[in-house]
């Protein structure tokens, strides 16, 4: 589009258009006229004054604004100066650029955790559909759902598509090389429909496969596939050895389908009528069923709850004793899954944030301190006619090549603090394997990185612009000083306060993780590994002497380790992981109770005699178990004293009995042990069930111990002379039997640290934040008093000419930056105690707003930022008064 | 002559204008040969700048403009000065000496 036309369409309406092209010819008529006056000849003539029209004059610039060719061809221009004048500051343009990258990068990456767990959809179809459910029961919000209680949630729900439950299980694979445990889920007939999921080859179940008595039947998921049948399609039809039985495949599962989306994906997907526990149809029986629905179209969570309350009403009427007080607990799937790592995850979000404001801040100031000395190349343009906005835009294309570049670097950067981070992140992290750069962080990126240029941009532009209307020429240069340092040291202040904010959050952090290490969990974690066996499939369906025998002969092998102190096998709750299970009993002085709600509820510790010896703890009334306390011998108990005290209070529990509900056993208490903070370090007391039931392992009912070769952990204390304890255990279990299998070792001094991981993950990253925050805002202060140093040289030269004493000098610039600091940390308090409230829920024994802490922090911040300020004093103090005097 | 980088004397054409037309009203031909005449050629108002340029003053109310008939008898559009047109001349004549003055004092100092 031409000038001339543009200038048209200025005029709207028909006549003043007219008006501008008989002006317009009048003007080329009369130059026709001179040229022809002048000698030309008249098609020259004409053609000469056509020319001129068409010429882009002064206006050109302006015309090209709306012109996209010519707009790129000024950004051309302005990048290519922009270039140019970074290219002659290259010590200038590192330091930005290295800046913004460390900035962009830390937030690229941590944006892409962010967006891989809570932004990206759940790769189901419409997951805002999906629900999980689980039985509320006395003892448990969301609870076990009965494989009973199911069927008929299923069949008479009006709220629901589908609905499905699902089981974790260990399965031993053999048969195929060595035999090894698999991840392995139980699941109902509709699964896969709930999810949406479709196999990879093969089918998924189909309704009615579900039922106890079905043929045994399996879908592998597709790592499994590759792993052991290297993706042939051939696999389907072919059986797999689990646990000893058979079970024909009929589909593969995509890999990338794990509802949990952890790191593990299972391996193999079994109906859950296969499963042999005897207690699978009963249906008060809790056995870590958990169930996952699709809404109807139109149905909201709201009334799929009132319908719930409906079902699980008739249940309990029909099925008093099984069902009375069960009701269904349904979550979202999004909050089920994301619910406790949002709020976390945001927190680390905005700190991020933080620290990227802070490098803009700091490339910021660093661009003012220049535009001094740009001062003349600005005036010089602005005198040629360059206008204010023309300015501002020049500034503008050099800060965002800056941050651009830094944007590029800070995506490399952000590549390889993603790998680093996600070696940092809790195992139990939701979603893990969804963290990755994907085209939403590419855009993130970008757009952080534009709006970085801008943001720091844009003080130094209008400031410099400045030029261009105030009276500061005028003033031979110096006077813009005074406005510029005003903006710098806004930006310290700013930088200061978000540090200080950034490190008392760490601080917190460090002082809540120093507290729960301080917290004993009741027993010695030092030198315990813990870790699982499953038994050779073919014990399977063996009589429960033939597999008591078989554990002594396990527990004796393992024991005559030289390294071995104590050894006990453990079928029940594994302190401090979400491994609980629960024994249900009533007192020696209570009725039998109608259902099991009215029982009580204690945490279940199958234990051997030495179990006390392995965890190192003490006795505290009483005896615990020897090996007389048997399967041939009278049932005993030991509990602990949160258990004492709920339900004897001050009297004596030892010579009391109470009867187990499995088996109907009737128990006498021999013992008290300290309690043991089953459910974590910090949040055991704040839990309902923590009273708890030792129970001998071998006085494991018949039909319970015939499930224990499935999956039994054992814990063994060491004299931590071997460094390889487990590959010795491993030894060990490999002579006793090729299909027996140990798996899952893990110290107690790991799972105490995995309790604590998510913890972990937030101080070492707001503690890395910090450190990047205090590090920049250091570098952000001894800039800006360097470059005052730099202003008030001659100033100084003059005081010491005058006689000032290096001391006053060491004052005069020092107190600048004390000032700054202390207004910096005022404000950063003030920002903590409001901020600090998002971290409460992550604190333990330590308020969001501890005093200590912020003192600490605060101190530590204004140590390093007045030894930041210190070197540039140092430069002041040496000024040579003839040659500062000079140099005016 | 060297010709004006493309940024340069935007900020001048204006001024420029408005002291040509203090002679009396002109059109917008008359307005670039006398401009280029007084400059000794150095400065060359542009058609394309003049125009948008004359429009914009006209807006701001500093020009107006009226037909007329040129020295020889064609019919053309006469820019003249208002009031408003003369304040602003004043302005700008002020802030163009305050601004080569500055210019001339940073060309020194450094």
């Amino acid at each position: 589009m031409s000038w001339l036309s543009r200038l048209r369409h200025t005029f709207r309406s028909g006549k003043l258009d007219d008006e501008l092209d008989e002006e317009l010819r009048s003007h080329l008529e009369m130059r026709v006229a001179d040229n022809i006056n002048a000698g030309m000849a008249l098609a020259e003539a004409r053609h000469d004054a056509q020319k001129r029209f068409g010429n882009l004059g002064l206006m050109k610039e302006d015309a090209r604004e709306t012109d996209i060719l010519g707009w790129l061809d000024t950004v051309t221009g302005d990048l290519r100066y922009a270039i140019r004048v970074l290219r002659k500051n290259p010590g200038f343009a590192l330091t930005a650029v290295l800046t913004l990258a460390l900035g962009i990068g830390v937030n690229t990456a941590f944006f892409s955790v962010v967006n891989g767990v809570l932004l990206n959809p759940l790769p189901y179809p419409r997951p805002e559909q999906l629900v999980t459910l689980g039985e509320s029961k006395p003892n448990f919000i969301n609870g076990s759902i009965s494989y009973a209680n199911f069927f008929d949630w299923q069949k008479d729900n009006r709220s629901f598509s589908s609905m499905a439950i699902s089981r974790g299980y260990g399965f031993t694979l053999t048969g195929l090389g060595d035999a090894e445990q698999l991840d392995a889920k139980f699941v109902s007939s509709d699964y896969f429909v709930v999810l949406g999921a479709n196999p990879v080859i093969g089918r998924t179940f189909i309704p009615g496969e579900d039922k106890i008595g079905e043929a045994p039947i399996a879908l592998i998921g597709a790592g499994f596939w590759k792993r052991k049948f290297g993706a042939s399609r051939g696999v389907l039809g072919k059986s797999i050895t689990l646990d000893g039985k058979s079970y024909t495949i009929v589909g593969v599962i995509p890999e990338a389908f794990d509802l949990y989306r952890s790191a593990h994906p299972t391996d193999v997907y079994v109906p859950i009528g296969q499963w042999s526990n005897p207690l699978l149809p009963n249906r008060e029986a809790g056995l870590g069923i958990h169930g996952v629905a699709r809404l109807k179209v139109g149905v909201n969570i709201e009334q799929a709850r009132a319908d719930m309350e409906r079902v699980t009403a008739n249940l309990a009427a029909i099925y008093p004793d099984a069902d009375k007080g069960i009701g269904a607990h349904l979550v979202p799937l999004t909050e089920s899954l994301l619910g406790n790592v949002r709020p976390v995850l945001l927190v680390l979000l905005g700190a991020v944030g933080f620290v990227l404001l802070i490098a803009c801040f700091n490339v910021a100031s660093l661009m003012l301190a220049r535009s001094t000395n740009r001062t003349r190349e600005f005036a010089v343009r602005v005198a040629l006619g360059a206008g204010r906005w023309r300015l501002i835009r020049q500034i503008l294309t050099e800060s965002t090549l800056l941050s651009v570049i830094g944007g590029g670097l800070g995506l490399l950067l952000a590549q390889w603090i993603t790998r680093a981070a996600l070696r940092l992140v809790p195992t139990e992290m939701p979603r893990a394997a969804d963290i990755h750069l994907d085209s939403h962080v590419l855009i993130f990126t970008a757009a952080i990185s534009l709006l970085a240029g801008i943001l720091f941009g844009l003080a130094p532009a209008l400031k410099s612009s400045d030029l261009f209307l105030s009276e500061t020429l005028k003033e031979s240069g110096r006077g813009s000083n005074g406005t510029r340092h005003r903006a710098q040291s806004v930006f310290v202040i700013l930088e200061m306060a978000m540090a200080l904010v950034l490190l008392i959050g760490a601080g917190l952090m460090a002082r809540t993780l120093a507290r729960l290490w301080e917290i004993q969990p009741g027993f010695d974690a030092h030198n315990v590994l813990t870790f699982n066996i499953s038994m050779p499939p073919s014990i399977n369906g063996a009589s429960a002497a033939t597999i008591r025998a078989a554990f002594r002969n396990v527990h004796d092998k393992f024991a005559s380790l030289p390294s071995v102190q104590a050894e006990s096998f453990n079928w029940g709750s594994i302190p401090l992981t979400a491994w609980d299970d629960e024994q249900l009993f009533w007192l020696d002085n209570q009725p039998k109770p109608s259902n099991e709600n009215e029982m009580n509820w204690a945490l279940s510790y199958v234990v051997e005699p030495d179990y006390l010896k392995t965890m190192g703890i003490p006795v505290v009334r009483g005896r615990f178990f020897t090996d007389a306390d048997n399967e041939n011998s009278r049932h005993v108990v030991v509990i602990d004293e949160v258990f004492a005290h709920k339900f004897f209070g001050n009297e004596d529990p030892l010579g009391r009995h109470i009867t187990l509900q499995q088996g109907e056993i009737k128990a006498e208490i021999v013992g008290v042990v300290p309690h043991v903070k089953q459910w974590g370090l910090d949040s055991d007391e704040s839990q309902q069930l923590r009273a708890e039931l030792y129970v001998p392992f071998m006085q494991l009912p018949d039909g319970a111990m015939k499930l224990a070769p499935a999956g039994t952990t054992i814990m063994v204390r060491s004299d931590g002379s071997d460094p390889a304890l487990f590959d010795s255990l491993r030894r060990v279990n490999k002579l006793m039997s090729e299909e027996q299998v140990i798996y899952g070792a893990q110290t107690m001094e790991e799972i105490i640290s995995a309790s604590l991981a998510a913890r972990r993950f937030s101080m070492i990253l707001l503690g890395v934040f910090a450190g990047m925050a205090l590090i920049l805002s250091s570098v952000g202060i001894y800039g800006v008093i360097s470059y005052l140093v730099g202003q008030r040289t001659h100033e100084i030269g003059v005081r010491i000419a005058l006689g000032a004493r290096r001391w006053d000098v060491l004052n005069l610039i020092l107190s600048q930056g004390a000032k700054l600091t202390v207004v910096g940390i005022v404000i950063g308090v003030g920002a903590s105690l409001g901020l600090t409230k998002l971290l409460a829920r992550m604190l333990y024994g330590v308020s969001a707003s501890d005093p200590l802490t912020f003192i600490g922090v605060a101190m530590l911040l204004a140590l390093v930022a007045l030894a930041a300020c210190y070197i540039p004093t140092r430069r002041a103090m040496r000024v040579d008064p003839m040659v500062a005097l000079r140099c005016e | 002559m060297v010709r004006p980088k493309t940024d340069v004397l935007q900020g001048t054409l204006a001024l420029l204008v408005l002291k040509t037309l203090v002679r009396g009203p002109m059109h917008g031909y008359g307005i670039t040969l006398h401009i280029q005449t007084i400059s000794k050629d150095v400065l060359r108002v542009e058609e394309g700048s003049l125009y948008p340029a004359l429009h914009r003053m006209a807006q701001e109310g500093w020009i107006k403009a009226e037909w007329g008939a040129s020295e020889n008898n064609r019919r053309a559009r006469f820019y003249s000065l208002t009031s408003a047109g003369r304040r602003q001349l004043a302005e700008e004549e002020k802030s163009w000496a305050r601004l080569t003055q500055a210019v001339a004092n940073v060309l020194q100092h450094a």
